[in-house]
């Protein structure tokens, strides 16, 4: 509860980044080390409601006890803090960095104040626990025997991995990356979520007794069959992988890229050799569009300005959304408000203009000539709600041109790929997602579960955590039942 | 064979049977038989008659009876008529009335048992006579006559070699032997209409189902000019139900009782307990032939008087036995001598006392006398004439008496007892009563010398901690939560009390819950309403105690030394060095036994939990064979093999066991519990028999978190007399040790107990849920009104906690203390009613007004109500033949449904005004009712708004702080609700802080910004219910136009009390659940105390239905109400109307914070921060669309069940039906079918809804002679002034006058002057109530109750006549609790008041010559001059205005409550001005002598003076600086009056 009075005394206030100007000519993280003290004040805000909306199904997917580790932080009971956040939430510096923060869209006070910084307070909560030592590997008391395989390294793999562990099952995580953390790793940029922060938790995993395989496609290098026989279960968490693609003239054109394959490759490169081996997407220099509105196209936009793009032009189908809530959006509902984002300060910073267009739609690429993309042509649209139905209508006179040397398709994502369900006989269901009901995960097959975005579709790395750890527990069920 | 209900059907059981009464005698001082004692016995029983009550019946009354000497001139005539026989000397012979079957060959049978027995005791009888009786003569109704027994008078002759008392003793034999045998005797089908009133050589008793004034009519003897006697006791009976009863009426055979034993379940068992002890030297073996000595089917004033009895036939003087039940308040007084402390300290060994209020007047023929409460809680009023005879009754004015016949002018005080004793022919005061029991033996030394204190024994060791790991498993297995810690154990040792939650408890019931549940879960705590008041145990602490003495009793027969061999415990929750003693006390005497309570829970066990029990029990009886004086039950052996059984199951179950056998006296039962941690677990372990309780995991919780540095002041308490530093482990134990007795207080309060020695096996809860198994074994006499979970689902529930310890795979081991969320919600916690999809569907549904989104709302509230939270969910609509149906356009309107709807009371306060408004003008748009709450309402909101919107609430409450309830808000109501008790915390007041109380909740309120303000727990003019009687009739004067509405709450026996209430004439009967949200209370309240309204209105219905009393009034339920079905169910419960409270303020944007109590609400509700007020967005159309879609649902489930309007759906219990097709696995064992009994079943032919109007009796009162009287006064403002007469039974003068000059005049009443009523004679309650600017009444003569209550700018004098025989100052001139809740106004009184002065008074002026004890309690405003003493306690709970006492004796200070004031010398010059006026004034209007000497004496006298000053009030108006201003101008107004 902190102080009853907190919310009343001191205003909401982030924890700064650093300097736009500073940052973006690096790719270490943007964030400012945890100040306790500030943190302290931040976490006397919450105001132990009787009935917390952050801990809804409007909230925290997780379900973390965030009223509980709030008044901790405010009495300053940091590692008790830790305890009780690692009970429902096993990677909190991912949350704490890459979430959008449900909990805070619902957090009662955000009725009509600013909300409590739950995010910051969840990140430093374990900053500072790996800081003083406090997070340590854990080994099961005890093993059961059974072993498990896990396909799929991503937030929905390593969190089942993680407690199916600890109920003393032997898991086996099986990446056809070069590295673990799927969508973590490659995903998401480093200066969101240091990679460093992912090898730091594979390490306890590993040293807890969780064996990763990488650079292993299962279906490719391992046989489905072999997999099926060798484990006691299996879960799908092969994360919601094939991209929206924008089917306009012009797109086979050269310079156009998914925004997975520039955020992928450039990564790997950083990570491999500091990006010295030139084998990822370089927009230095180039004008660079960015197509979708997303967290993904802001992680474009963040690395294209570190890369040092000479322009950068991000467009969006929807309308602006409102400064604040409209009607149609009441609190605890997540708020589909204007957000700007790391990447889009950044941009606004170096480029002093907005680089978000928004309600515009991709009329086709242009040709250089070269067969090289030089632009793309673009109309305003206009949003009309008829029936209840949301129809789209461009306007005619609005074309307008992009110069662009290259440009990033960052629209989302259809689905998983089709080819390991397959493999093991696992059926799609109607949104070409793995059939598998949400709280059983259990698939057509026996012994076989799915996670994660391959199974909800693609959605927040908190909601994949929910699902591994919802995940664990049904296939810790089903091997009880197996005795 | 007229209605008589069975003892229990339904939810009703005659148990809960209340009563209370007029109660009065009239003596000759030197034993002087005469007729005209008789005939005047007549006239004082007639002048009650108001006093009594009546049924559906206006000629049937509840009973009156009288009691008399055995008049030998009468009797001797009879006798020589009836048997040609002379009767032996007086003395040696008896005649009693005795009630006999009608039936002949029954009849026969009872007497010939009678016979049999006496010859068996050797006296011989005389003979039998037929009892002349005059039913149709009297004009008897026909309930009492068909339900007549057989009435025979018993004539006995004394075998010659004995003396009267030993003849007396044989009586008694034969009385006793008769009555066990044949109550109890197969044959006879009446076997109650067996009984016999007295059967004495002393006195005889009349008394019979009968109205005061049929008593003389009905039975000729009383009208024979022979039957004479020396005395009279007389008694009018008003019980809470209208079945015939003929030997409940009173007197019974030693005493007559006004008033209620609230710990009669305890005395009982205690005295049950006893019996295995007794020894007399008197009776020898025949001892054994007297018991039980507390007979069955007694009403509680007949076990009080079968106790009498026998403590006084077996050799205590009667008076001594009297004070041993009912001693006074002596723990605590400061001004009691130390002998008379001693007398009662060793008296406290030997018996507990008999708690509850009571006026009692006694007589065993000798001597006749009246003892009153420790707190004095009934009237107790008489005059001593020059004649020698004194006349005490409930009231004065009923006997007619020439001034100068009055020698003297008393009243009873409290904890005091006087006595008439015939053979001295003296009248003896309290002193002389008491001085010679007291120097009986020396009590002083035998105590020093033999008792052992527990303090002095305790040991400087410590316990040994667990370790971190162990704790956790510890405080897991015995169900502590992190809640259990932060909600409860750390503000307990923060803030020294129980602490505190808002808006309700909307979890489900234990028995409803899919958690394991702790065993007290399933226990509900009994609360006082109006048949009892409640006590408030911080402001009136000087009657309450928690000393006890335990360990082994001697012989309750015999006085000796060796009685006070006991240990002595200040206080109940004991410390480890205290146990630790006690584990070691073999030194001094005595010898502990340790019996451990756990049981095996691996699956070789050979114990299970009931055998566990069973096997304590054993342990605990050879125990004591084996001389042990104390047992241990502990659970302290628990680990992961051994669960601790509930130490309550335990507690329970070995001490009804020893009660059982009569052998629990012998022994003194200490828990040592990880179990107990709570105020509920404490309160339960005492009210089931523990002695102490020693609650080491609590202990070691605190301590850890004090260890881990967890422990610091609280933000909301920092009160600097209520810190204890927190640094070592001693003081955080004192810490918690204070905050759970406080709390206990409290509880103990809530039910009118002051002393936990009767507290303690009183049993005061109801359980719920339990099987009857279960409650017979460990609760045996608990009402247990839902049938339950058995012993087997107990022990799944202590291993499911166990294992959350000690989990069967260790890596599920807790490593903290689980949250399940029971106080606030949690997702995977206990489920809440109110959780995010409520609350969210809710607003969605209320700020669109889109029916879908209530939809989504109510399918999720029903279904939480399904699923487990509340008993509706268990019921379901029975399914109607589709041709039955109908379509929805047949359906009574929503329109007019929603007209049955109202809000709850929430005072402006508790809410901001934005809220309180809001819900003002939405309820008045759709001609549905708000309910102001009990903060006053400003009169601006009594005027319409321009756009046709009003503020004002249709309901005004009054509750017991009476803020703002003036004759102009009393005027602008169409309904006035009495609160006796709110859902959240029944049976406690509340208390507002300074810091919350602004410049606007002031006004309203009457009081001063920034002074904080209490409200009693109980109405102060309600402490029984033919008081309740009286407040309705007050009300109905000040307003006639309104309906009088009472609410009350649900718990066990509220269908007797609404019973009494409708009898009382309320026309409106709220039903509160259990659940109702709430600004601040205790969380222990919101938890535990009442029940479920489901079980209310069940109970409310079926008994008024019983009682043929449903027609005459309007139920009303609230609790929780969320939807349509919620609302049809309550309506076939029973309820004519529906009250909402919580959800309405979601509507308008509550989210259910639960921080009322700390005035931090962020959307602008409940709280007065102005700032958080500013985000009130709520609009009345929120609540408006809301209450229409619930109508809207209703109207639905009406045309499915086929009912075209709610009045035709009203009590159709048979359209539900249980939901067998819920699955729970504790539910699924609840037997709901007592709460769904078809109203043909109980009574057939009467109404089963309000149907017709009450009768109020109001027609002829005084008042409207005085209307027409000032006519002219009242309408052209023409000063007129009138002499007249007035006696006891005028009551209420000057109301209904009042209402009229507030209904044409407004606030401001008339000039100064217009109206000058001059009364001469005794003034009947509630005199001057509500009266108003520009009337003056004098009175004359003297006065009852209640005078100048609510008074609102009037002025009233009351002096003694001039040619009186008394000295003015010395006599008792008006009643108890004058001038409760005043507002504004004068008073002057020549003489001294009664109990209770001024309480509450927020703004009137007043000047007395002495006043009785709680003078000026919880007084907000206003001046008080009291010239002469003070009695106790003055000044408790003041927060305002300014008394100054004449101090001439200098003993005023140890009487004065200093906890919220300070006595200071008067030298300022303001209130020396001040004083000075008052007293000028009081001089002028009743020509005092006091006040002329003090002016004659003047300025010297001022150092006789002292002032006293409450310490808030002083700060703010040294704030304010502008005291002076104040002053003059409320003296400028004074000296208009006075020109």
């Amino acid at each position: 509860m902190g102080k009853p009075t907190g919310f009343l005394e001191f205003p909401r206030q982030r924890n700064p980044l650093r300097d736009k100007h500073e940052r973006v000519l690096d790719y270490y993280e943007i964030y400012t080390p945890p100040n306790k003290k500030h943190l302290m004040l931040q976490g006397s805000r919450c105001m132990d409601c009787g009935v917390p909306f952050c801990g809804s199904e409007h909230g925290c997917p997780i379900g973390n006890l965030i009223p509980e580790w709030n008044d901790l932080i405010h009495e300053g009971r940091w590692q008790d803090a830790l305890d009780l956040l690692s009970e429902t939430n096993n990677f909190p510096e991912f949350t704490g960095r890459v979430c959008p923060a449900p909990c805070e869209g619902s957090c009662v006070l955000g009725i009509n104040e600013p909300a409590v910084t739950i995010k910051d307070i969840e990140n430093s909560i374990i900053d500072i626990g790996f800081e003083k030592g406090w997070v340590q590997s854990k080994q099961p008391s005890f093993r059961t025997g059974r072993s498990i395989a896990i396909i799929g390294s991503g937030p929905a793999g390593l969190t089942a991995a993680d407690q199916l562990n600890q109920a003393g099952h032997q898991v086996t995580v099986f990446e056809r990356e070069d590295r673990v953390g799927g969508l973590l790793m490659y995903g998401i940029p480093n200066m969101k979520l240091s990679k460093s922060l992912i090898n730091r938790r594979i390490e306890l995993l590993e040293d807890s007794g969780i064996t990763f395989k990488t650079n292993t496609d299962v279906g490719v290098d391992v046989d489905c069959q072999e997999i099926t026989k060798k484990f006691d279960a299996i879960l799908l968490a092969t994360g919601s992988t094939v991209p929206h693609d924008l089917s306009i003239p012009g797109r086979e054109l050269d310079g156009i890229y998914f925004a997975m394959e520039f955020l992928t490759q450039h990564t790997k490169s950083l990570l491999n050799n500091a990006l010295s081996d030139n084998t990822y997407i370089n927009t230095n220099n180039k004008n660079v569009i960015v197509i979708g509105g997303g967290d993904t196209g802001t992680d474009c936009i963040a690395t294209a300005i570190r890369q040092g793009c000479k322009s950068i032009v991000n467009i969006e189908l929807l309308p602006k959304p409102p400064q604040q809530r409209d009607e149609n959006n009441p609190w605890p509902l997540w708020p589909n408000i204007l957000r700007t984002d790391y990447g889009h300060e950044e941009a606004i910073a170096i480029f002093e203009d907005d680089p978000r267009v928004y309600e515009t739609s991709s009329n086709y690429f242009i040709d250089n000539g070269n067969g090289e993309v030089l632009g793309l042509e673009s109309q305003s649209v206009t949003w009309n709600k008829k029936n209840g139905q949301w129809s789209m209508k461009q306007i005619k006179g609005t074309e307008t041109r992009w110069a662009a040397d290259i440009v990033l398709l960052a629209m989302g994502f259809l689905g998983p790929e089709k080819d390991l369900p397959e493999k093991f006989g696992v059926d799609l269901n109607e949104q070409a997602n793995i059939a598998a009901s949400y709280g059983t995960f259990a698939t057509n097959k026996a012994g076989i579960f799915s996670a994660g975005d391959c199974r909800r579709g693609q959605s927040l790395v908190v909601w994949a955590m929910n699902e591994g750890r919802g995940a664990a527990l049904a296939v810790d069920a089903f091997l009880q039942g197996k005795k | 064979m007229h209605f008589m209900p069975k003892k229990q059907i339904g939810l009703y059981d005659t148990a809960f049977e209340k009563e209370s009464c007029g109660v009065g005698f009239i003596a000759h001082i030197k034993g002087q038989a005469s007729r005209k004692i008789i005939s005047d016995a007549a006239i004082i029983l007639e002048n009650m008659d108001h006093r009594g009550a009546r049924g559906a019946e206006h000629n049937t009354g509840d009973g009156a009876g009288i009691l008399t000497g055995l008049p030998d001139a009468f009797l001797r005539r009879i006798a020589q008529k009836e048997f040609n026989q002379e009767l032996p000397v007086s003395g040696k012979y008896a005649v009693g009335i005795v009630f006999l079957p009608v039936d002949n060959i029954a009849k026969r049978h009872c007497m010939n048992k009678v016979e049999q027995i006496c010859n068996t005791e050797k006296q011989k009888i005389i003979g039998w006579r037929d009892l002349p009786t005059q039913p149709l003569e009297a004009n008897l109704g026909p309930t009492a006559i068909e339900s007549m027994p057989h009435m025979m008078q018993l004539f006995i002759a004394s075998k010659e070699d004995i003396d009267q008392e030993e003849f007396e003793r044989r009586l008694y034999l034969i009385r006793k032997q008769s009555s066990n045998n044949l109550q109890n005797d197969p044959i006879l089908k009446q076997a109650e209409s067996f009984y016999i009133c007295t059967l004495s050589s002393k006195v005889i008793v009349y008394k019979g189902m009968l109205t005061n004034e049929q008593l003389f009519n009905f039975f000729s003897d009383l009208k024979e000019e022979d039957y004479i006697s020396h005395m009279a006791m007389i008694h009018s009976r008003f019980s809470t139900n209208t079945f015939p009863s003929w030997d409940r009426a009173m007197p019974n055979r030693f005493m007559s009782h006004n008033g209620e034993i609230n710990t009669i379940k305890g005395n009982i068992n205690w005295m049950h307990a006893r019996e295995g002890s007794l020894q007399s030297d008197l009776f020898g073996s025949s001892i054994s032939k007297l018991l039980p000595v507390i007979e069955t089917n007694c009403s509680d004033s007949g076990n009080f008087d079968n106790v009498l009895e026998f403590l006084s036939l077996t050799g205590r003087p009667i008076q001594e036995a009297v004070l041993m039940m009912i001693p006074e308040a002596w723990q605590k007084k400061k001004t009691l001598s130390e002998a008379r402390k001693s007398f009662y300290e060793y008296q406290s060994t030997i018996m507990e006392p008999w708690d509850g209020p009571a006026s009692v007047v006694f007589t065993n023929g000798d001597a006749i006398g009246a003892v009153l409460d420790r707190n004095g809680l009934r009237p107790s009023r008489y005059y001593i004439t020059t004649d020698q005879r004194v006349i005490m009754a409930s009231e004065v004015g009923v006997l007619p008496l020439g001034n100068k016949q009055i020698a003297k002018k008393g009243r009873l005080e409290p904890g005091k007892i006087f006595l008439i004793d015939f053979k001295q022919g003296k009248l003896l005061s309290d002193n002389e009563v008491k001085k010679p029991l007291i120097n009986a033996h020396p009590y002083r030394h035998w105590l020093d010398e033999n008792r052992v204190k527990l303090k002095d024994i305790s040991t400087d060791r410590s316990p040994r901690r667990y370790s971190q790991e162990l704790l956790i498993s510890k405080l897991c297995s015995f169900g502590y939560t992190s809640e259990t810690l932060e909600f409860m154990l750390k503000p307990m040792v923060h803030d020294l009390r129980d602490p505190l939650g808002s808006m309700g408890n909307d979890s489900p019931l234990a028995v409803l819950s899919d958690k394991p549940r702790m065993l007290s879960d399933y226990f509900k705590q009994m609360f006082a309403q109006v048949s009892n008041p409640s006590i408030d145990s911080i402001r009136e602490k000087i009657i309450m105690s928690l000393e006890c003495y335990i360990g082994p009793e001697q012989n309750l027969l015999s006085v000796t030394e060796k009685h006070a061999k006991r240990l002595f415990i200040e206080n109940p929750i004991i410390t480890y060095q205290d146990i630790d003693a006690i584990k070691n006390i073999d030194h001094y005497g005595f010898q502990t036994e340790v019996i451990d309570i756990t049981f095996d829970v691996s699956s070789s066990s050979k114990e299970n939990l009931e055998q566990t029990l069973d096997r304590a029990c054993q342990e605990a009886e050879r125990a004591i064979e084996n001389g042990s004086s104390f047992i241990v039950l502990s659970d302290r052996a628990s680990n992961q093999n051994q669960a601790a059984v509930s130490s309550l199951l335990a507690c329970g179950a070995v001490h009804h066991h020893l009660v059982n056998i009569a052998k629990r006296t012998q022994v003194g039962i200490i828990i040592e519990t990880g179990e107990a941690r709570e105020v509920h677990h404490h309160c339960l372990l005492l009210g089931y028999g523990a002695d102490a309780i020693y609650p080491y995991l609590a202990y070691e919780a605190i301590l850890t978190a004090k260890d881990e540095g967890h422990l610091h002041h609280s933000h909301f308490h920092p009160g600097p007399e209520n810190r204890i530093p927190l640094t070592d482990d001693h003081s955080v134990i004192r810490a918690y040790r204070q905050a759970s007795v406080k709390g206990i207080l409290k509880v103990m309060g809530k039910m009118g107990i002051s002393t936990l020695h009767s507290y303690k096996g009183a049993q005061i809860f109801e359980a719920l849920g339990l099987s009857n198994e279960v409650v017979n074994k460990c609760f045996k006499g608990t009402t247990n009104r839902i049938s339950g979970v058995g012993f087997e689902t107990l022990q799944t529930e202590i291993i499911r906690r166990h294992r959350l310890g000690w989990p069967l795979q260790t890596q599920e081991k807790n490593k903290r203390l689980p949250n399940i969320g029971d106080f606030h919600w949690r997702r995977a916690g206990e489920k809440h009613v109110w959780n995010p999809e409520t609350i969210w569907s809710l607003q969605k549904a209320a700020r669109t007004n889109d029916l879908s989104a209530y939809q989504q709302f109510a399918q999720h509230a029903n279904a939480q109500a399904e699923e487990s939270c509340t008993l509706r969910g268990l019921l379901k609509f029975k399914q109607i033949k589709e041709k039955k149906q109908l379509k929805i356009n047949e359906i009574e309107s929503a329109n007019e449904i929603v007209k049955r709807f109202s809000t709850g009371a929430m005072s402006f306060g508790s809410i901001s005004s934005e809220a309180h408004e809001t819900l003002a003008i939405a309820m008045n748009r759709i001609g549905a009712k708000s309910n102001s709450g009990e903060g006053g309402e400003s009169r601006e909101r009594f005027q319409p708004m321009p756009n046709g919107d009003l503020k004002s609430s249709a309901i005004k409450q009054i509750a017991s702080g009476r803020f703002g309830v003036t004759a102009t808000y009393v005027a602008n109501a169409k309904q006035l609700q009495i609160k006796i008790a709110q859902g959240a915390k029944p049976g406690e007041g509340g208390e507002l802080p300074g810091k919350k109380v602004d410049a606007k909740i002031a006004s309203t309120r009457n009081s001063t910004p920034g002074v904080g303000l209490i409200s009693p727990p109980p109405h102060h003019d309600v402490y029984s219910i033919e008081d309740l009687s009286q407040l309705i009739f007050d009300l109905k004067n000040a307003n006639p136009d309104a309906e009088i509405s009472v609410k009350l709450v649900s718990e066990a026996g509220v269908g007797t009390i609404a019973a009494g209430v409708v009898k009382a004439h309320a026309d409106h009967i709220v039903i509160s659940g259990d659940v109702g949200g709430t600004g601040a209370s205790p969380l222990t309240s919101i938890k535990h105390a009442g029940l479920p309204w489901e079980l209310g209105v069940a109970e409310v219905q079926q008994t008024l239905i019983l009682n043929n009393l449903r027609d005459r009034v309007k139920i009303q339920t609230d609790g929780g109400i969320k939807t349509g079905r919620d609302v049809i169910i309550a309506g076939l419960l029973g309820a004519d109307e529906i009250a909402f409270s919580t959800a309405p303020l979601i509507t308008l944007g509550c989210i259910m914070m639960r921080k009322c109590h700390m005035n931090t609400c962020p959307v602008g509700i409940a709280t007065q921060d102005p700032l958080l007020r500013e985000k009130f967005t709520g609009q009345p159309e929120h609540v408006i669309n809301y209450l229409f879609m619930i109508a809207e649902e209703a109207r639905l489930i009406m045309a499915r069940l086929g009912i075209k309007t709610f009045d035709e759906l009203i009590g159709r219990v048979d359209f539900l039906e249980e939901n067998n097709a819920i699955d729970h696995w504790k539910a699924k064992k609840l037997d709901l079918s007592s709460l769904l009994v078809p109203p043909q079943q109980l009574r057939e032919n009467v109404a089963i809804r309000s149907t017709t109007q009450q009768q109020h009796g109001i027609d002829k009162v005084l008042d409207r002679k005085l209307i027409k009287l000032f006519h002219k006064a009242l309408h052209n403002k023409e000063q007129v002034s009138v002499d007249l007469p007035i006696v006891n039974t005028d009551r209420t003068t000057g109301a209904m006058l009042s209402h009229e000059v507030v209904k044409k005049w407004g606030e401001d009443g008339l000039p100064d002057n217009t109206i000058n009523i001059n009364f001469q004679g005794s003034a009947g309650q509630s005199f001057a109530s509500f009266l108003v600017p520009g009337i003056n009444m004098k009175l004359i003569g003297d006065c009852n109750d209640y005078i100048g209550k609510g008074l609102s700018g009037g002025r009233v004098i009351v002096v003694p006549p001039e040619d009186r025989l008394f000295k003015a100052e010395n006599n008792i001139l008006i009643g108890n609790v004058a001038m409760y809740g005043a507002t504004s106004g004068w008073g002057f009184y020549r003489g001294k008041a009664a109990e209770r002065f001024c309480v509450r008074n927020s703004g009137a002026y007043a000047v007395v010559e002495g006043v009785g004890d709680h003078g000026c309690e919880y007084m907000t405003g206003g001046r008080v001059v009291v010239l002469g003493k003070t009695g106790v306690n003055f000044a408790a709970g003041m927060s305002g205005g300014i008394a100054y006492v004449l101090d001439q004796e200098q003993d005023f200070s140890p009487n004065c409550n200093t906890g919220m004031v300070e006595i200071e010398p008067l030298e300022d010059e303001e209130s020396i001005a001040e004083l000075l006026r008052l007293l000028e004034m009081h001089q002028r209007y009743t020509n005092s002598e006091v006040a002329r000497d003090l002016l004659d004496g003047w300025p010297e006298v001022l150092t006789q003076f002292v002032k006293v000053m409450p310490l808030d009030y002083k700060r703010v108006l040294q704030e304010r600086k502008d005291h002076n201003e104040e002053i003059e101008s409320i003296f400028e107004t004074n000296d208009r009056i006075l020109q």
